[in-house]
């Protein structure tokens, strides 16, 4: 259906949602029609209608994750038709409905990863990314004991691939995209934000063998450089700095930490 | 005008519309609060204002290093007011719990500042000062915040910008290695720090990860998922409260926990979502600093809303969220109406220039575009509500107005443009489906932040002994209105600067005596908590919270919105009392207690939204003035612009709770000013 401008109101969706009451119990998929989508809604807007309708009817609504609502806080993330979050390169929550046509069918389920158990229907746990960040993702100081800014210069082109690489939001889409269930993305892109700037140099070694050290504990799988990973990344974090996270390690390695 | 409280009504005759009374002399809302006794801001120093944070620094009194260990402070909220705090009074080594409702303490939203933050390091030699800073924060602020605080904030802003540095915070920079600055909501110096167009994130990225070497250190235990739902006050041998603690619920097992501590901090946020529709996240809540409040903490200038007039407009009834676009697009887009309502269905690029209106370029010849928030915010308001707007009718009115870079692609062709505002172009064609290249954007102001927020002394502390209020929960340093790149500042000059000094005065009289969970001030806490879920849960009523929440939200922002008036406040108020009532008859709420459940977590929050909102629209009632975001329609000069009234208004209305049902007191606090003279503005 048209509006008369020419946007599509009233889409009709069939959606499959995995449904899992809590992180013991089995789940399954479920199989439920929402009516008068538009294409100015976002994605989760639409689950939000879905929602209003099952609270209507007495049902339990879907557990789903997200807060800023405009791609930047991470929280959202959703398997959409086998693509972490869906066709576009952006979050779940910026996806929005002009990207699915009136009559489609809708798969959606939580991460899947051994490192991220689902806690209820689409919610998973990331806690994992948290205590990889302990081990080392980040540079040590302590409040009031830091230098005067302009003490050191950093060359504009490092400052900006330094910036690129911190504007992961630790959504954790390249762990669901990836076969391995490998957060070597996540991990590359803190390591070189961390190693490119002169703050960062003094603990480089450490940082990026205790990192891995968690990363392997919590697990994560290892990296065979297939790269779902960068291109489920909403922030376009490349591939390269997995070379970087491996470059690292080796020099680690070979100061003997 | 029948209680004889009011310390105006001696001078007033019952007919409030009689010509000859000084319209400042009208307390429209007297009839909704009883007058309390005046309050003061005792820990502030007196003295020359350059002079008085170094002298309470000095007099705050020191914890013993081996002591600090022995002392609990719990923090709510990890945004950069409360990721800041934990980190440096974990290094400092005390014993810090930290919450958050979120997964991760990383994504308080703090993450989706965008703009900047502000300093005062004079790295263009373009006249800024400590000095310069203070200034234009009291002014932006209407001469309505509290001059000790807002010097101190502008003091130690230069450190910020260090710690940050030193962190690993990746700013932009120029080509030779240096800082770079720029100018930013209005002012004319360059002291605005930014990392591309995600300042915010960058900010909380670095404080998070200070935070997380402080959990690896075993300084500070965070718990994620776990939300704030009561303070513990109980009261210590000698008969003084304090605050002790709080009650959380776990989010995924529902289990209710008590946490106790020596003191308690909240940097839980802002609470715009009053208005359902903002530009904060869906989880921002008032839940912590209102039912600290419930408990004596009180509430000051709740009113103070401010309206950011860039935001992509509401697409339809299903809108959850609404998206703020940069203010730096007013740098270079130009805002216009169509001169004939005919025109407003019409493709834009068919409107011929004589047909457009620039109406911030023809009010306000001097500032144009670039008029302050509440300027701009207003206007658009006003051409809409004359029928005028732009882009999608919802509920019957077009509620838009264009922003065009048709001028500045002229002028500085296309790669110029993207190179600027690329990303902002990108997220609104996201968004919109439409192209901001081709044709002019759709803006419409959106509720952005709040300056209102729990009292505060110059200590931090509020009303409550042990319990601090840092970041936007508070209401201390904007006054009336905030400046562009002032919040995030504000954030972390609490956490890492002001609040670690600040805090080791009271806890040097600790550690207070062990509280058992027994305690009845524990026990009813406690159970106040169950009873209010297990209310929910068992109403079985038919609307959905959601529901409420949006008509809250309509009454919030059709009568305390941008413009507000006598009438219209009245009637919200006995909207929102409505309201109230059918919530809590008819509200349905599915789900169990003991699992994840986020009816019942938003349940909560609407409930406090809800008393909230009625405050708000008493405090504003109470203002018969206009000052910064807080327009009295019956308060404005001939042409329709703001007017203070020093006379009678220059204070902070701090609120304090009574009972359900029972009208609040108003303790006022004067502001003085010794180091600023107050000034009307003028934009024209
Ligand atoms: C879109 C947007 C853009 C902005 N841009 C700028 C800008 O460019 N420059 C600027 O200076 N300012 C900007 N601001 C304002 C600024 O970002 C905020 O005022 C500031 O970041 C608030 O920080 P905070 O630490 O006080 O709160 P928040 O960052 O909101 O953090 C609140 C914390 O409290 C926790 N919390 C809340 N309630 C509970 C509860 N009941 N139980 C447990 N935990 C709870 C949350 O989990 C979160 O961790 C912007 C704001 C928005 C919305
Ligand atoms: S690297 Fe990309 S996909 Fe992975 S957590 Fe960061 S932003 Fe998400
Ligand atoms: S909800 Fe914040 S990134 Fe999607």
């Amino acid at each position: 259906m048209s509006a008369p401008d020419g946007t599509k109101t009233g889409m009709k969706l069939t959606l499959n949602i995995w449904r899992q009451p809590d992180a013991t119990s089995p789940g399954k998929m479920h199989t439920y029609q929402v009516e008068d989508v538009s294409e100015d809604m976002s994605f989760l807007e639409m689950l939000d209608v879905l929602n209003e309708q099952l609270n209507a009817a007495g049902e339990d609504p879907v557990a789903f994750d997200s807060d800023c609502r405009e791609g930047i806080c991470g929280m959202c993330g959703l398997m959409i038709n086998g693509q972490a979050h869906g066709p576009v390169t952006t979050t779940t929550c910026q996806l929005h409905m002009r990207s699915f046509k009136d009559g489609e069918t809708i798969t959606i389920e939580p991460w899947r990863a051994d490192a991220f158990p689902v806690l209820k229907d689409l919610v998973v746990d990331r806690g994992a990314f948290d205590r990889i960040i302990q081990q080392g993702g980040y540079i040590s100081v302590n409040t009031g004991s830091a230098p005067e800014a302009h003490s050191v210069q950093v060359p504009k082109e490092d400052a900006d691939r330094a910036f690129d690489m911190a504007t992961c939001i630790g959504c954790g889409a390249c762990v669901a995209a990836c076969p391995n269930g490998s957060a070597s993305l996540f991990m590359g892109a803190k390591i070189t934000h961390l190693g490119q700037l002169p703050q960062g140099q003094a603990e480089r070694d450490k940082r990026v063998v205790n990192m891995v050290a968690q990363h392997d504990h919590e697990g994560f799988g290892g990296c065979t450089n297939i790269g779902e990973c960068t291109s489920a990344c909403p922030k376009e974090i490349p591939l390269d700095v997995i070379s970087q996270l491996n470059k690292d390690l080796r020099t680690a390695m070979k100061h003997g930490r | 005008m029948t209680d004889s409280h009011s310390e105006f009504s001696s001078d007033v005759d019952s007919h409030a519309d009689a010509p000859t009374i000084d319209p400042d002399l009208i307390d429209d809302a007297i009839d909704y609060y009883t007058p309390g006794e005046p309050i003061v801001d005792a820990k502030a120093p007196t003295g020359p204002i350059d002079q008085r944070w170094s002298t309470r620094k000095f007099e705050a009194r020191l914890v013993n290093p081996s002591n600090r260990r022995k002392l609990d402070v719990i923090i709510v909220g990890t945004g950069l007011a409360g990721a800041s705090a934990a980190a440096t009074l974990g290094e400092a080594g005390y014993n810090v719990k930290s919450f958050c409702y979120q997964d991760s303490p990383r994504r308080a939203h703090s993450i989706a500042a965008q703009g900047g933050i502000n300093a005062a390091k004079n790295y263009k030699e373009d006249g800024d000062s400590v000095h310069r800073l203070f200034y234009d924060t009291v002014k932006g602020g209407d001469y309505r915040s509290r001059e000790s605080n807002v010097y101190r904030l502008a003091e130690v802003s230069t450190n910020i910008i260090d710690q940050c540095v030193a962190q690993g915070v990746p700013f932009a920079r120029e080509y030779g290695g240096l800082l770079d600055n720029r100018s930013f909501g209005g002012v004319q110096v360059s002291r605005t720090f930014y990392a591309r167009g995600q300042t915010g994130q960058q900010l909380l990225i670095g404080a998070y990860q200070a935070l997380e070497r402080q959990v690896a250190a075993g300084t500070v235990t965070t718990y994620t998922r776990h939300e704030m739902l009561e303070v513990i006050v109980a009261e210590d041998e000698a008969g003084q409260s304090r605050a002790r603690g709080i009650i959380v619920r776990d989010m995924v097992t529902g289990e209710i926990e008590t946490h106790l501590a020596d003191v308690v901090v909240l940097a839980s946020g802002g609470y715009g979502n009053v208005f359902y529709l903002s530009t904060n996240a869906m989880g921002c809540n008032v839940t912590a600093a209102w039912r600290a409040h419930r408990k004596g903490a009180y509430m000051a200038n709740p009113c103070y809303t401010q309206i950011h007039p860039t935001c992509i407009p509401v697409s339809g009834p299903h809108q959850s969220k609404l998206t703020l676009m940069s203010e730096s697009l007013r740098n270079d887009g130009r805002i216009w109406v169509p001169k004939n309502k005919a025109d407003c269905a019409k493709d834009p690029r068919e409107i011929p220039e004589e047909d457009r209106d620039y109406y911030l370029e023809r009010i306000y010849p001097s500032f144009g575009n670039l008029v302050p928030r509440d300027i701009a915010s207003r206007a658009a308001k006003y051409q809409c509500d004359d029928g005028r707007g732009v882009g999608p009718e919802v509920e019957g009115v077009r509620r838009g107005v264009y922003l065009d870079f048709a001028d500045a692609i002229g002028r500085l062709g296309r790669d110029a443009v993207e190179e600027k505002y690329g990303n902002l172009f990108d997220m609104y064609a996201r968004i919109t489906g439409e192209d901001p290249y081709e044709t002019p954007m759709r803006i419409y102001p959106a509720v952005h932040y709040v300056m209102g927020g729990l009292w505060v002394d110059y200590d931090l502390q509020s009303s409550i002994p042990g319990l601090f209020v840092t970041g936007e929960a508070n209401f201390s340093d904007h006054g009336a209105n905030r400046l562009g790149a002032s919040a995030l500042m504000q954030g972390l000059a609490d956490g890492y600067f002001v609040l670690p000094h600040t805090i080791r005065d009271y806890l040097a009289d600790g550690p207070f005596e062990k509280l058992e969970e027994s305690h009845p001030a524990v026990v009813e806490a406690k159970a106040a908590v169950e009873e209010r879920i297990n209310h929910f849960l068992t109403v079985g009523g038919t609307r959905s919270v959601d529901s409420y929440h949006r008509e809250l939200g309509h009454i919030m922002w059709e009568y305390c919105g941008m413009e507000r008036t006598e009438d219209g406040l009245k009637k919200a108020i006995d909207l929102i009392r409505t309201l109230k009532d059918d919530f809590y008859r008819n509200v349905k709420v599915l789900g169990t207690a003991d699992s994840l459940n986020q009816s019942l977590e938003k349940a909560g929050r609407v409930a406090d939204f809800i008393e909230l909102g009625e405050l708000m629209c008493i405090d504003a009632l109470n203002r018969r003035e206009s000052c910064g975001g807080h327009f009295r329609a019956e308060s404005q000069t001939e042409d329709g612009e703001a007017l203070r009234h020093d006379d009678a208004f220059a204070y902070v209305a701090a609120w304090e709770f009574v009972a359900d049902g029972e009208k609040p007191i108003l303790h006022k606090e004067d502001l003085t000013y010794t180091a600023i003279e107050m000034k009307q503005r003028s934009y024209k």
